[in-house]
């Protein structure tokens, strides 16, 4: 029998009673009394020296409050990177500023220039026409390559060349992998593109800014996944605006996919302009703008090798990477291609020797950053598709040789600096093997034969390390952040309980997922627990949401924070029921002296607590809420196998996906339903990259797929009815409840399948093509058969 | 968005005077020229909506020609062209449910994007767009990229379309946009083959003489087989080169000729 309440039920989601039905508090559903409007006016071009603004017309026009330009920060701190990469030379990354409005030059298009504060969003928008602007254009760099050639134009003058960093990982394993090369019996080598995206959530960013002249407060709402990260950065790095006089509030969020952790110019924009000009600013993103503004994802250009003895064992791996950092460098970039991509590159497999070389580049294009998995997409597209090449390379069957080479023991030390705690890759790629009928493959490519069209099936593995992250470990590694969370746990007088949580929930379903488990410690029932998100003055210092960590770190916190309340109410218990507090037990949500009858409610207990007439004064306080902050012992390892089946039209070369089977292990879970819901919507977005997404850029700098005419995104009949499957557990190890996460597994285990299964298709045409570039639009499948 | 007026006719005749007026500009679904306003790339200081006339509303099937309103949606030609299936199918794949309740087959024929799918079926069927004062037939009316034969002020009030005795119109989508990568409309006349291609061309719908020849003389797929449409001329861009197109416009119409009913 499924459970009906408390860990391991299915409850529908809450929060969709208002999200279905119009009643979402979005940021964007928030104006204030006396409220004016900006319109940022951007550069478009993509390098360039600004000559000249000329503001005067402008100003003048109807309902123009004021005009602001780069001069008029002053002063005012830069757009802070949130973490440093340590190069292989022991160098700290080239680290170049983020002015908030650009000064000097411009770097990208979108980059914005100046922002016309006015009445009405058409009155800034005609004002902004009427800004008469020089700019002299300057060739750009968009090429990652060519951006490293000596006599490339440099986006930023004062640093010595366009390469953030030269990073390499493990350097020490360097000379024994190049020797593991040598003495190799077989050697796949890959060349690839992991296409840039742009994350696209149905709700753009929208940033209202309200400072209170009488308390010296200000006040941002703005579409985060991290109120307090933002607050941080902002407060203490841009505006100089101290904690306690400044507040973040981040409503309903309607998805962030990772492209809304980020710390954006046009928050610290509206924040001190209205601190400026004593009124509330606000700015909506218009998806044009969100094309140009909102930090990309992805864009690494790989060259992946690897050594296999005589018995197809596999002896070493080897990559040289390029990653794109755009103009700026974003909250997180720096991170991505490096701490969340190199140590991913064991897998699930017991490779020896492993040895990662990222360079990253500065290019005229918008900053890139963390996008759903964030570098572990890159490194499980790398790798799968290696492995995938090297089984058809020796002739083996892909899903034979991926066995052969799986880590069995846990835990497990890989060459790149992670341990994992536990996993079973057997057992989920059996299970993948059963849910995906492997045994039926070979019908089922005969009947798409009979019809005309290709078939083929793509198998993959994948490992993500979750959680984010060890604090202590983040920070050797360059972070300049702590990656712990917090919750406080506020039970009321009769027995209600409102959970504060720095985790932030932008479409994963925290309303309901959360509740479930304090439900079940307790014994309640759901109803009777709600937490609070979103608010830096309601909720504890947590990080926020990314990194499929709110369960395995915020989760944790508050389950840390409810054994706190539980202990604390046991003695209240003890008082009332004349017991010693070692023989109180809670089931239930009633408290009972062991073996004997006696016992009280939970209310019972609350109320005693609130109302502490018969009450342990001289022992415990009054009152029961317990705040709780946990920082993870390690990540945790979330790791599945994923199928694919497509058919593919080879007169037109259109591919399209007849079956998808996903076997995820994710350690407990809480809520089956959600977890389902995010591992589609995960594969959803990996389809898309697999087959139809793609920012595109001219030689010029100029955003050629810079709308839905051109970005394409996935929908509803692009993905097939998948087959989700999570039944194989091995819990974490080193968390409270056991999770791993589920958020971005979808995203990083789909496309290789997908791109496994196009490669064999082409092969059962009798089309040996040994590698296409995502996306696999029709037209660069049908050019791969006819090359 | 600029400001403009807006009024709204009931008759033909009100809304031929209301845009002799300056910078007046015809709006029918709006599902084109809103974006445009949006974008701030035209500036009409009044919009005349067409919605509200009913004389260029409906689909009217007599003898062997069905004549459609220049304001009837998408939705309503999905609809109610039964007398001409091909015609009420391609009506039914253009963009999605709000597009073609909005949308109007005048407004599309009166934009003539490249990527359109109604130009084609007008080309192809050798229809007749009638206006507020004349009737052009569409092998007149098509003048290259968003380029027509109207002129300033001049309302598409009807289209008629000949019924053939069988056509199919074959949608290859462009992914992001979802219209026409390469669209080929087949349709067969007791006097020969009519096949117009849209998506294709830099300069819009046109005519595949050299396939209408073939298929004039043999209805069939292999009527074509030994064809090249010739890449010259052809879009290039991120979803396909002209070389594919080319490829395409033969394989969708041959494609078309075996599913033409
Ligand atoms: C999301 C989306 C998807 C789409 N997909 C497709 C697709 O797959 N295939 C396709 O073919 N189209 C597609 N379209 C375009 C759609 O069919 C439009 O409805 C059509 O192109 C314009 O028709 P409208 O009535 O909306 O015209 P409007 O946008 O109102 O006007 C367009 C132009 O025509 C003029 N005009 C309008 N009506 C008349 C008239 N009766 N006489 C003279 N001039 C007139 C206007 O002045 C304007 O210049 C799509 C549009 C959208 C928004």
């Amino acid at each position: 029998m499924p459970k009906d309440h408390g860990i391991g039920a299915s409850p529908k989601r809450r929060e969709d009673v208002r999200f279905l039905t119009g009643k979402g508090q979005y940021t964007d559903d928030i104006n204030l009394h006396g409220q004016t409007y900006v319109h940022f006016l951007r550069s478009d071009v993509a390098h360039g020296i600004i000559k000249s603004i000329d503001t005067s017309d402008a100003e003048n026009m109807p309902g123009v409050v004021r005009i602001f330009t780069g001069a008029d920060f002053e002063g005012v701190g830069g757009l802070p990177c949130g973490w440093q990469v340590t190069d292989r030379h022991g160098q700290p990354m080239q680290e170049p500023g983020h002015p908030v409005l650009a000064r000097g030059k411009v770097r990208h298009v979108g980059d914005p220039i100046a922002a016309i504060v006015a009445e009405t969003k058409e009155q800034a928008r005609d004002a902004a026409e009427a800004i008469g602007l020089d700019i002299e254009e300057l060739p750009a760099v968009v090429d990652m390559v060519s951006a490293l050639a000596p006599d490339a134009p440099k986006v930023h003058d004062e640093l010595t060349s366009n390469l953030c960093y030269d990073w390499g990982f493990v350097e020490e394993n360097k000379a024994a992998v190049d020797e593991a090369f040598e003495k190799a019996a077989h050697v796949t080598t890959l060349e690839l593109i992991n296409n840039r995206l742009v994350a696209n959530p149905m709700e753009p960013r929208v940033a209202v800014g309200d400072y209170n002249q009488a308390n010296d407060e200000s006040t941002l709402y703005t579409t985060s996944q991290n109120p307090h990260v933002i607050r941080l950065l902002m407060g203490a790095f841009v505006l100089g605006i101290p904690e306690h006089k400044l507040r973040v509030v981040a409503p309903d969020v309607g998805g962030g996919f990772g492209t809304k952790i980020f710390h954006y110019a046009e928050e610290a924009f509206v924040t001190f302009a209205s601190r400026q000009i004593r009124r509330p600013v606000k700015w909506t993103s218009t998806r044009s703008e969100a094309f140009m503004s909102d930090a990309h994802g992805r864009d690494h250009k790989t060259k992946i090798e690897l050594a296999l003895d005589a018995d197809n064992n596999f002896m070493a791996i080897r990559t040289d990477t390029y990653a794109n950092m755009g103009a700026y460098l974003s909250t997180f970039a720096p991170s991505v291609p490096t701490w969340l991509h190199g140590t991913l590159m064991a897998g699930n497999y017991k490779t020896p020797l492993i040895y990662v070389n990222v360079k990253a580049v500065f290019t005229n294009t918008v900053p890139v950053d963390a996008y759903r998995g964030a570098g572990r997409p890159e490194a499980t597209f790398q790798l799968e598709r290696l492995v995938d090449k090297a089984a058809r390379e020796l002739g083996v069957d892909p899903i034979a040789l991926r066995r052969q080479n799986f880590i069995t023991q846990f835990p497990y030390a890989t060459p790149v600096a992670v341990e994992y705690d536990t996993g079973d890759y057997i057992a989920t790629m059996d299970r993948m093997e059963e849910i995906m009928d492997i045994s039926g493959f070979e019908a089922r490519r005969k009947a798409s034969e009979a019809k005309g069209k290709w078939r083929g099936l793509g198998v993959n593995c994948y490992i993500e390390a979750c959680g984010i992250a060890p604090s202590n470990l983040v920070g050797q590694l360059g972070a300049r952040a702590g990656l712990y969370d917090a919750a406080t746990v506020r039970v009321n007088a009769t027995g209600s309980i409102s959970v504060m949580v720095g985790a932030h929930s932008h479409g994963q379903g925290h309303e309901t997922t959360f509740p479930q488990v304090i439900a079940e410690m307790i014994g309640i029932d759901e109803s009777q627990v709600d937490i609070v998100h979103g608010d830096s003055s309601k909720i504890p210092f947590g990080m926020g949401t990314y990194g499929s960590r709110s369960l395995a770190v915020c989760g944790s916190a508050m389950v840390r924070a409810a054994e706190k309340v539980i202990r604390k109410a046991k003695k209240i218990a003890a008082h009332l029921l004349e017991a010693s507090e070692a023989d109180i037990e809670l089931k239930d949500g009633k408290f009972s002296v062991a073996g004997t009858d006696k016992e009280c409610a939970w209310g019972d207990v609350t109320l005693a607590a609130y109302v502490p007439h018969n009450y342990p004064l001289e022992d415990i306080e009054p009152g029961l809420e317990e705040t709780a902050f946990y920082d993870p012992a390690n990540f945790t390892y979330p790791s599945g196998a994923y199928a694919c089946e497509v058919e593919v039209d080879p007169e037109t070369g259109k591919v399209t996906i007849e079956k998808f089977a996903a076997a995820d292990d994710f350690g407990n879970v809480v809520n089956p339903m959600i977890v389902e819901g995010q591992v589609h919507g995960g594969i959803a977005q990996g389809i898309g990259q697999a087959l139809l997404e793609a920012a595109v850029y001219d030689e010029n700098g100029q955003l050629q797929s810079a709308s839905y005419m051109d970005y394409a995104m996935p929908r509803a009949d692009d993905v097939p009815f998948y087959i989700v499957d999570h039944s194989c557990c091995t819990p974490c190890t080193h968390n409270p409840l056991g999770v791993k996460g589920c958020g971005e597994a979808g995203a990083i285990g789909s496309p290789p399948a997908v791109v496994n299964a196009v490669i064999d298709a082409l092969a059962s045409g009798g089309k040996n093509v040994p590698h296409i570039d995502m996306p696999l639009t029709p037209h660069r499948v049908w050019k791969a058969i006819n090359q | 968005m600029y400001a403009f007026d807006v009024t709204r006719p009931k008759t033909v005749a009100e809304a031929v005077a209301a845009l002799a007026g300056d910078e007046a500009q015809a709006l029918g679904g709006g599902q084109t020229l809103i974006p445009t306003l949006k974008q701030r790339l035209a500036s009409p200081a009044t919009l005349v909506s067409l919605t509200a006339i009913d004389e260029m509303k409906g689909v009217c099937a007599d003898g062997g020609t069905l004549t459609i309103g220049g304001g009837t949606t998408h939705a309503t030609v999905a609809a109610e062209a039964s007398a001409y299936p091909a015609l009420a199918a391609l009506a039914a794949n253009i963009g999605d449910p709000a597009v073609r309740s909005r949308g109007t087959i005048g407004g599309s024929l009166a934009n003539n994007d490249p990527s359109a799918c109604y130009p084609s079926a007008a080309l192809a069927s050798g229809a007749t767009i009638v206006t507020n004062n004349r009737e052009i037939a569409a092998d007149d009316y098509f003048q290259g990229l968003f380029t027509t034969a109207l002129n300033e002020g001049e309302i598409i009030t009807a289209v008629k379309f000949p019924v053939p005795e069988k056509a199919n119109y074959q949608k290859f989508v462009q992914p992001a946009s979802r219209f026409s990568l390469v669209g080929v409309f087949v349709a067969k006349y007791a006097d020969g083959v009519r096949v117009a291609v849209t998506g294709a061309s830099e300069n819009g719908v046109f005519r595949w003489t050299e396939a209408e020849a073939a298929l004039s003389a043999n209805f069939s797929a292999d009527a074509v087989e030994g064809l090249t449409a010739s890449a010259d001329g052809l879009i290039n861009d991120l979803h396909g080169d002209a070389e594919y197109r080319a490829h395409l416009i033969k394989v969708m119409t041959k494609r078309a000729v075996a599913a033409a009913k």
